[in-house]
């Protein structure tokens, strides 16, 4: 019998190898990308608002204004040139439409699209709704206010003071998007501009098309020969959803993708060596923080707020687990972009920090709770901190949740502290200082729970000025504005801001042109090409 | 005479249909408490969970307005038991409601994803029972020497190691380092679309279609993960095999053909392994059932969009009609698999009939 045995497990081993696959390298035309693309729930440039959804749209629909892939510092024109008119009160804004662009559908792009596309995110009011909705644009008054003068002139009002330049950073976000309105309008149903259809399928003028889009499988882009800049270089783009980075790490080493977006500091380190791979580093606009909700009587005590931030071994982290993939950053708008606040004045001082606990009145420490996500780095860095609160006598208890559940908690300001973190919707400091720095309504049932409500943190005067800091037309004044905003929620807000990431992402060598910003929604693969 | 001979026929019969009619209504009877069962506890095990599934469609962003209409849009604001009715009214039209996470009706999802998981378990099915069955035969009959013992490792083995630590060291011997096999997922990228999907298996449609090299492809793409199942079921089903051979061998019947002069094989195969049939069929049905449900962990390592994964991402994106489809298609799954092994009893066991 055991003869039998070893003949059945030789024959099957040897069928093993004979399956040896044509292990073809990804073909010359096609980037083959690996990333978990399970956070994707939309393709409606009117809803997206996660990760993967922006990184799509970027690339399949065109926008209002652009953070071009040539230059991802400057905002030009995208579907509008870049010189625009803007009335004396600094309220409308015209554009003129660049000539000669086309749909995938081959539909002339006019004026008429840009202002159904911007009235259609007013009308639905899906998530990133609000993003414009700051103009004081309602379902109500946006037909008068966001129209086309003639096919070739595009002409919005806003009814709130704004800068400038941030109306224009608004543009480029997703919401700008510009959508086909003869198609959204001919699969339209029960009066959702098409929302429905549009939530599975394109009607964009990008430089991709979306061919398919399998939720969890794949989504496959075809090149727009006709795109306004020039057809991209290369055919095709598959992503391929490869949830564990272990398997996205053997992929990209075998050569069965080119690209390989969510691995870890230690499957980059593994990297390491391999000539065939290459890991690049892009910024990114993160901001990873401990939020210490001000309803908890201790850290209601600005004494106690104070000894928490010198009780962080920030320098620490960032030299060991850390390493390669955050920086220490402590004011609330990452660094390297328009106005960042580059100043990081604590580092972990525990006697400095037991004094401030004595001064408010816990000599012995205090026991509290953070709640955090069970994902990597979270549970090291709340670890990490566990260890140096206990040298100030502060019992930290860590509670891991899935962020299905730290979400409502933190939205029903039912946490005492929170490690988390928050990503701009557009890259103005206005993005992160309307959420960190303003409170409108502290009560329990607000309109909007930005971060400060989260943490009842009741700020008349920095509210006052983050207003007026958005409707400063002098841009080095309003610089000025956001540096001192930042400076103020830094010494005593009740936000501890730890690291801004990068992000790491290994590529075949023979990749090249893989243009990738700070923001989730700025990757361009019009460019990339493979030798 | 021929009215006497007949008389006992109709009695008979009858009694037998009755027999057949009362098992069918008991059937009828333990499957519809079974499906309220799951829908009952799966429905309110979602509800009492501290998870939004709101924040789920909207975000965490968004403001209040929104959070309230679509509160209501998900007829969240009703009574649970009204939800709980609405539910199960749509389930009794075959509506198992649109997944908040793909977009696609839950059926359809399940439809797409079910056979990439069928094709999996039945792969490592038949490894785990072409392989496992006479490694247990074999270990029983040599009961403490070598081959025992080596099947007592390869089934620790089994047991112990966590199946995505296989998966991740199969892939890396077997793909990475050896090339003899293709890497994660049903198929590379660029033979996606290629074959009109008619009966969900990738094996067979590409056979239909004619298209040997994406069949071929197929074949290297499976072979690992079904392996690596495979070899979980093995453990198991060698294991339970040893159990129930060493039972039967000690039984006199087993000396008294032995006594009769019939031949050591004959002996085990025929007689002893053909009386440990009916607990043996119960153990590959449940570990088919197992392999059915959706081995997430190595869907999860190996890119397999079957349902296990379906259900661990309609989970964790908080995706209730999703996560209730899927539950109640796993339930009818081993309702099946049950039946199907009552029947393979009658079948094999005419003590049962």
């Amino acid at each position: 019998m055991h003869k039998l045995l070893s003949s059945v497990a030789l024959v099957g081993l040897v069928g093993l190898a004979g399956l040896a696959p044509a292990m073809a390298e990804t073909p010359k035309d096609t980037l083959v990308m690996a990333k978990a693309i399970d956070d994707m729930i939309t393709a409606d440039p009117a809803e997206i608002y996660e990760f993967t959804g922006g990184e799509v749209g970027t690339n399949v629909y065109d926008r209002i204004m652009r953070f071009e892939a040539e230059d991802l510092t400057k905002i030009v024109g995208g579907v509008v040139e870049s010189d625009y008119q803007l009335s004396d009160d600094g309220k409308t804004f015209t554009f003129k439409v660049r000539p000669g662009q086309k749909f995938h559908s081959g539909d002339p792009l006019t004026a008429d699209d840009i202002a159904f596309s911007l009235q259609r995110v007013i009308k639905l009011n899906l998530t990133p709704a609000f993003l414009i909705g700051q103009f004081g644009w309602t379902p109500d008054n946006v037909d008068g206010l966001v129209k086309a003068v003639d096919p070739q002139t595009f002409q919005m009002t806003i009814t709130q003071e704004f800068a400038p330049s941030l109306v224009l950073n608004l543009l480029t976000s997703v919401v700008g998007s510009v959508v086909d309105k003869k198609v959204a309008m001919a699969h339209e149903d029960k009066g959702d501009f098409g929302h429905a259809w549009l939530k599975m399928n394109e009607a964009g003028s990008g430089s991709f098309s979306m061919k398919t889009w399998k939720p969890n499988e794949t989504i496959i882009m075809e090149a727009n020969s006709d795109y306004r800049l020039g057809a991209p270089k290369l055919k095709r783009v598959v992503i391929r959803h490869v949830a564990e980075p272990a398997s996205q790490r053997l992929l990209i080493e075998k050569g069965d993708v080119d690209m390989a977006r969510d691995l870890t500091a230690d499957q980059i380190k593994g990297l390491a060596g391999n000539s065939d791979v290459v890991v690049n580093t892009y910024p990114s606009a993160d901001t990873y923080y401990m939020a210490l909700n001000q309803k908890d009587e201790h850290l209601s005590k600005p004494q106690v707020r104070q000894a928490i931030r010198w009780l962080v071994d920030y320098q620490g982290m960032v030299n060991t687990f850390l390493k390669g993939q955050y920086i220490v950053h402590q004011s609330f708008w990452p660094s390297g972009f328009f106005a960042s606040y580059d100043e990081n004045p604590f580092k972990l001082d525990v006697a400095k920090a037991k004094q401030l606990l004595a001064d408010a009145g816990y000599p012995n420490g205090f026991d509290i709770t953070l709640d955090t996500s069970t994902q990597v780095p979270f549970t090291d860095i709340a670890q990490n901190i566990q260890q140096t609160f206990a040298q100030a006598g502060i019992n930290l208890k860590i509670k891991q949740q899935d962020s299905g559940q730290l979400f409502p908690l933190y939205r029903a300001r039912q946490h005492q502290m929170v490690l988390i973190y928050w990503s701009p919707d557009y890259m103005d400091p206005h993005s992160n200082a309307d959420s960190f720095a303003r409170n409108p309504d502290n009560s329990d049932t607000p309109k909007i729970k930005p971060l400060a409500w989260r943490n009842s943190w009741v700020i008349p005067d920095i509210m006052a000025e983050t207003d007026a800091a958005v409707k400063e037309r002098d841009t080095d004044k309003r610089k000025q504005m956001y540096l001192d905003i930042q400076k103020k929620v830094q010494e005593d807000g009740p936000f501890v801001f730890l690291f801004q990431p990068t992000r790491q992402t290994a590529l075949r060598s023979n990749v090249k042109g893989y243009v990738q910003g700070p923001t989730f929604d700025v990757v361009y693969y019009r460019l990339t090409s493979k030798d | 005479m021929t009215a006497i001979a007949a008389s006992p026929a109709p009695s008979v019969g009858h009694s037998r249909a009755a027999t057949i009619a009362r098992h069918a209504l008991r059937l009828i009877g333990s499957l519809a408490l079974t499906f309220f069962g799951l829908t009952v506890i799966t429905f309110c095990l979602a509800r009492v969970l501290p998870i939004d599934p709101v924040l789920a469609v909207i975000g965490d962003r968004a403001p209040m307005d929104v959070y309230n209409r679509v509160f209501k849009e998900m007829g969240l604001d009703r009574p649970l038991y009204e939800q709980y009715w609405h539910y199960v009214a749509r389930l009794a039209h075959g509506d198992f409601g649109v997944s908040n996470f793909t977009n696609q009706p839950v059926i359809e999802d399940l439809a797409h994803r079910f056979p990439a998981t069928i094709e999996l378990a039945t792969i490592a099915i038949l490894i785990g029972v072409l392989f496992g069955v006479p490694m247990g035969v074999l270990a029983a009959a040599k009961q403490g020497r070598w081959p025992d013992h080596v099947m007592r490792v390869v089934g620790l083995i089994g047991y112990s190691m966590p199946v995505f630590w296989l998966g991740i060291v199969g892939l890396i011997v077997f793909y990475s380092k050896l090339g003899w096999v293709a890497g994660p997922g049903r198929i590379e990228s660029y033979y996606e679309d290629i074959v009109e999907p008619v009966t969900g298996f990738l094996l067979i449609d590409s056979l239909i279609a004619g298209e040997k090299d994406i069949f071929w492809n197929a074949v290297s793409h499976i072979i690992l993960p079904a392996s690596i199942l495979g070899y979980l079921s093995l453990a198991y089903i060698a294991r339970m095999t040893r159990s129930f051979m060493l039972g039967q061998l000690s039984q006199e019947y087993i000396l008294t053909a032995q006594v009769k002069g019939l031949s050591p094989a004959r002996v085990i195969w025929r007689h002893a392994l053909g009386n440990i049939m009916v607990p043996l069929i119960t153990v590959i049905a449940l570990s088919y059932g197992y392999l059915l449900e959706g081995a997430v962990l190595t869907e999860t390592v190996f890119s397999w969009t079957g349902v296990g994964r379906y259900l661990q991402d309609s989970l964790r994106h908080n995706d209730i009609n999703a996560v209730l489809g899927t539950t109640i298609l796993i339930g009818a799954m081993y309702v099946t698999l049950n039946l199907l092994s009552d029947l393979l009893y009658y079948i094999i066991d005419p003590r049962s009939r």
